[in-house]
């Protein structure tokens, strides 16, 4: 295969994939009979339009999280398929701390306590699988699969009985009080100084963010990052060193599971305010499809997030405009730049190999 | 260039190229390089670690393009683009490291990739008898329903060579081919190579041994720094000028150093019996201790333990039966030590296989330069690309490793230079054991003496050193103590003064028997 420079591979091909993605679907709307200018005109308008940005941010939010557990765990050669789990447990362990210490406790410190149930819950699922593979052989895609039925089902009964809310027949918990909520962006924009529009987009922005940095800075300047890459590209070698191959193996499927178990933080903990059923909504499974994209590195994963969070936004909006563009049909546009940036995300790549080197070697 | 205006043969060469110029980011591999490869004789390409003869080869074989000039197969001027290409025009390729499904039989090594399949059992009866005839003509006998996982190298190698026969290759290319051979293999490979030539077939050899140049190749070209600097007539040369040409100085034996005392035992073994997963017995009853100051070199024909041995001792593979004894500490099977331990022991590994063991290719080699020393790479638990590039830069700098730049992947860097940055990590300190293996697998001449000399040098320190090698002349002019090992057991311990090829041959099929030393 042909290596790129890491200026191609990380500049110049995601945008052409892109481009080649919104093609395509230009030429399924356009066969549905909509101009696709207009529409795409619509999408971008529904994204990112003053009132919708904040929508598309905290969609990003989601994606952020599951896709820093998929890149986390690939460093390391795991493919983690079970973020949605995991994001699902984390929700747990956010509604078992609030319902159970909010009458007790001050509400920062059950914020934080709940932060840290959400990633202890998701580290959790995650870390059986892991084990599982390190120590037993057991292949890691099959048991974190089998960890989002379990987790699923898990939910379900909890949520119909134990914890369900008294009196009513819907599978949800009771609220939590106003105090073990984290706080909107346009109400601490507000504080602040600043009129934002209303949006679910809440504090869990910034722990993104800086689950971003924490992640680049593990995976890139701690020794545990280097392990991590040696495993990922060469177990055998990664042994040779002395790494500890199966520690590590657990300890970053452990990672992994806690920042797909954050994912709750933006849903439950800054939105709904109460453990609701289904509330990961395949945001784990899209996950990888970022992380893919975003080639694994915090940075790309941030920029491919915020893409699907406009896909995801933009698309809805898409519904109400159109009469023959249906949400589905918001989903195949969101389909093809997965296939583009993600699964042909190097089809392209010997051929831009020849157009752009043998130029500039050329020159040389 | 006019260097290389071999006499014009009558009818067209079977390889010719013009002006080819191939650079990877800031290095030219190949700098306008013209080459004329004889029709039915077989051509050897020398060169230092670098000098680019497997860039070369690969740009015959289509596996890189060229980024200038051209390239005639049997006169005609059509582009090679891809192995592909390559095969249709008759052109075959022998890699290094070896591209075989180790779990697949040699028959279905042989079909893999071929046109139609072997859905028909008529087919493959007939792929069968093509093989079994090519087999015979050219002496490459193998079992054909053998698994590869089970043959011994020299075995693989014939598959490989099989494989590209069976494909039709007129030419074939052989990429450092003997580096993994014992002397014996070698021979054999030779023949086979003469068959091929005297067949009508013509065959490049890529190799560092200039030895075997003179044994079977009629001409022989010469590269430097990516350039083609020479080009010979085997009969009219001799080594030590196409050691001149290659590295542009004369070069000689590392001098070695009049035998020092030998020095306390730093490491025993006694009865060490290992079975593989598979439940094979691959090492029994080994005994051995190693001194401080002293080289045991561990000789035998691959596949009888040795990797098995440097595996145990390094703590990769655990003890099953037996113990070893190191720095105080009693290693057996209920007391198990994990490589970091050993390591913290004071113990330093050159691992046979570098690419897949001793080095994480796609990492910097700075990076790798601190694998398995974490200590080295940053304070506390952080890594830092500032520490790590100041302990690669002297390491680059006593080894001569080229490009000079710690901060290429390790994957961009020739082969004998990616065994040079292996070995700088492993001398860097002064270790109380170093277990080597085949340290000088594909390095040139010029480097084995540097190598030869830092391994002396460390010996003078006090470093107790296992050396595992296939080569004869390594082992009798480094080792004090030879061990030969056969079938997994210790057929003898003689000491390296006196000891000749020949005994240690002998003893190595088992035919002979040493006094214990
Ligand atoms: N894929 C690659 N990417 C970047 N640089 C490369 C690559 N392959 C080779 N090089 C560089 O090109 C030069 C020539 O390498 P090549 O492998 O052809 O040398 P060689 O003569 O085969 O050496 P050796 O005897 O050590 O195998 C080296 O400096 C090497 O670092
Ligand atoms: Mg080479």
């Amino acid at each position: 295969m042909t290596a790129l420079p890491r200026w191609l591979d990380i500049g110049v091909l995601p945008v052409v994939n892109l481009a080649l993605a919104f093609l395509a679907a230009a030429v399924v709307v356009a066969l549905v009979g909509e101009d696709p200018l207009e529409v795409f005109g619509v999408l971008l308008q529904g994204a990112f339009a003053p009132g919708a940005l904040g929508y598309t941010l905290y969609y990003a939010t989601n994606f952020v999280f599951t896709g820093l557990a998929a890149a986390l765990a690939f460093q390391a050669r795991l493919f983690n398929i079970g973020a949605e789990g995991q994001a699902m447990l984390g929700g747990l362990g956010i509604a078992f701390v609030c319902l159970s210490f909010e009458a007790v406790l001050p509400g920062p410190l059950v914020v934080i306590l709940a932060i840290a149930a959400a990633a202890l819950f998701g580290a959790a699922w995650a870390v059986v699988p892991g084990w599982l593979q390190a120590y037993r052989g057991s292949h890691i895609v099959i048991t974190t699969i089998m960890f989002n039925f379990l987790a699923s089902g898990l939910m379900v009964w909890l949520l119909s009985g134990p914890i369900m809310r008294p009196g009513q027949g819907s599978p949800q918990t009771r609220l939590f009080g106003e105090a073990v909520q984290l706080p909107a962006l346009h109400d601490l924009a507000r504080g602040l100084g600043f009129e934002a529009a209303r949006s679910p987009l809440n504090l869990s922005f910034l722990f993104a963010l800086l689950a971003c940095a924490a992640v680049w800075v593990l995976i890139w300047r701690t020794k545990f990052g280097y392990a991590l890459r040696a495993i990922g590209h060469s177990e055998e070698a990664a042994r040779y060193a002395g790494i500890p191959v199966r520690r590590a193996v657990v300890v970053a499927m452990a990672l992994s599971g806690a920042l797909a178990g954050c994912m709750a933080l933006n849903e439950i903990l800054g939105v709904q305010h109460k453990l609701v059923l289904n509330f990961s909504a395949g945001y784990g499974f899209t996950g990888i499809a970022v992380a893919l994209m975003g080639r694994n590195h915090p940075a790309g994963i941030l920029a491919a997030s915020l893409l699907f969070g406009a896909l995801f936004q933009g698309g809805a909006e898409l519904n109400f405009e159109f009469e023959t563009i249906t949400h589905e049909l918001a989903l195949v546009i969101q389909g093809l730049v997965i296939l583009f940036s993600g699964a042909l995300a190097y089809m392209f790549t010997p051929w831009l190999a020849r157009l752009l080197l043998s130029r500039s070697a050329a020159r040389a | 260039m006019a260097l290389d205006g071999g006499p014009e043969q009558a009818g067209h060469p079977a390889v010719r190229l013009r002006g080819v110029t191939k650079r990877f980011g800031a290095v030219l591999a190949n700098d306008d390089v013209d080459l004329d490869i004889p029709q039915g004789a077989i051509h050897g390409i020398i060169g230092e670690n670098g000098a680019g003869k497997s860039t070369l080869a690969s740009i015959i074989y289509g596996l890189y393009a060229p980024d200038r000039g051209s390239m005639e197969i049997d006169g005609e001027a059509a582009p090679v683009r891809s192995p592909a290409d390559a095969i249709a025009r008759g052109v075959g390729m022998v890699h290094q490291h070896f591209m075989l499904v180790p779990t697949f039989t040699v028959l279905e090594n042989i079909m893999l990739g071929m046109e139609g399949g072997f859905l028909l059992g008529q087919g493959e009866a007939d792929i069968r008898a093509r093989l079994a005839s090519l087999s015979r003509q050219h002496g490459l006998e193998v079992d054909p329903d053998a698994l590869v996982d089970d043959l011994p190298v020299g075995l693989r190698q014939r598959v490989e060579i099989l494989r590209a026969l069976f494909r039709g290759a007129r030419i074939l290319i052989l990429d450092e081919p003997t580096g993994v051979l014992t002397p014996d293999e070698t021979d054999q490979l030779f023949t086979i190579l003469r068959g091929i030539r005297d067949a009508g077939g013509t065959v490049v050899l890529i190799t560092h041994k200039l030895r075997e140049v003179m044994a079977v190749c009629g001409t022989v070209s010469v590269m430097r720094h990516g350039r083609m600097v020479g080009r010979r007539e085997t009969a009219e040369t001799n080594t030590a000028e196409l050691a001149e040409l290659m590295v542009g100085r004369t070069v000689g034996q590392a001098e070695r150093p009049a035998q020092s005392v030998v020095g306390t035992p730093v490491l025993r073994g006694a009865g060490l019996t290992w079975r593989s997963p598979g439940g094979t017995l691959r090492l029994r009853e080994v005994g051995l201790e190693l001194r401080a100051g002293e080289i045991l070199a561990v000789a035998g024909v691959s596949g009888n333990g040795q990797s098995e041995l440097l595996d145990l001792l390094s703590g990769l593979s655990g003890v099953q039966e037996g113990h070893v004894e190191f720095a105080g500490r009693r290693i057996d099977a209920a007391h198990p030590a994990t490589p970091a331990e050993m390591r913290a022991l004071g113990l330093a590994h050159v691992p046979e296989d570098r690419q897949r063991r001793g080095l994480v290719l796609p990492f910097e080699a700075r990076e790798n330069a601190v694998l398995g020393r974490p200590e080295k790479a940053g304070p506390g638990p952080w890594t830092s690309a500032a520490a790590m590039q100041a302990h690669a830069e002297p390491l680059f700098a006593r080894f001569d490793i080229r490009p000079p730049d710690p901060k290429l992947p390790a994957a961009g860097f020739s082969g004998g230079n990616q065994q040079k940055i292996v070995l700088a990590r492993e001398f860097d300190t002064v270790p109380a054991v170093l277990l080597l293996g085949q340290p000088t697998r594909g390095v040139d001449i010029g480097t084995v003496e540097t190598i030869h000399a830092e391994v002396l040098a460390l010996k003078e320190r006090g470093s107790a050193i296992l050396l595992v090698s296939t080569e004869l002349d390594e082992i009798l002019a480094l080792a004090d103590r030879i061990m030969v090992m056969n079938g997994g057991r210790v057929a003898g311990t003689v000491p390296a003064a006196g000891a000749t090829a020949r005994q240690l041959g002998l003893m190595m099929t088992g035919a002979g028997d040493g006094a214990a030393a």
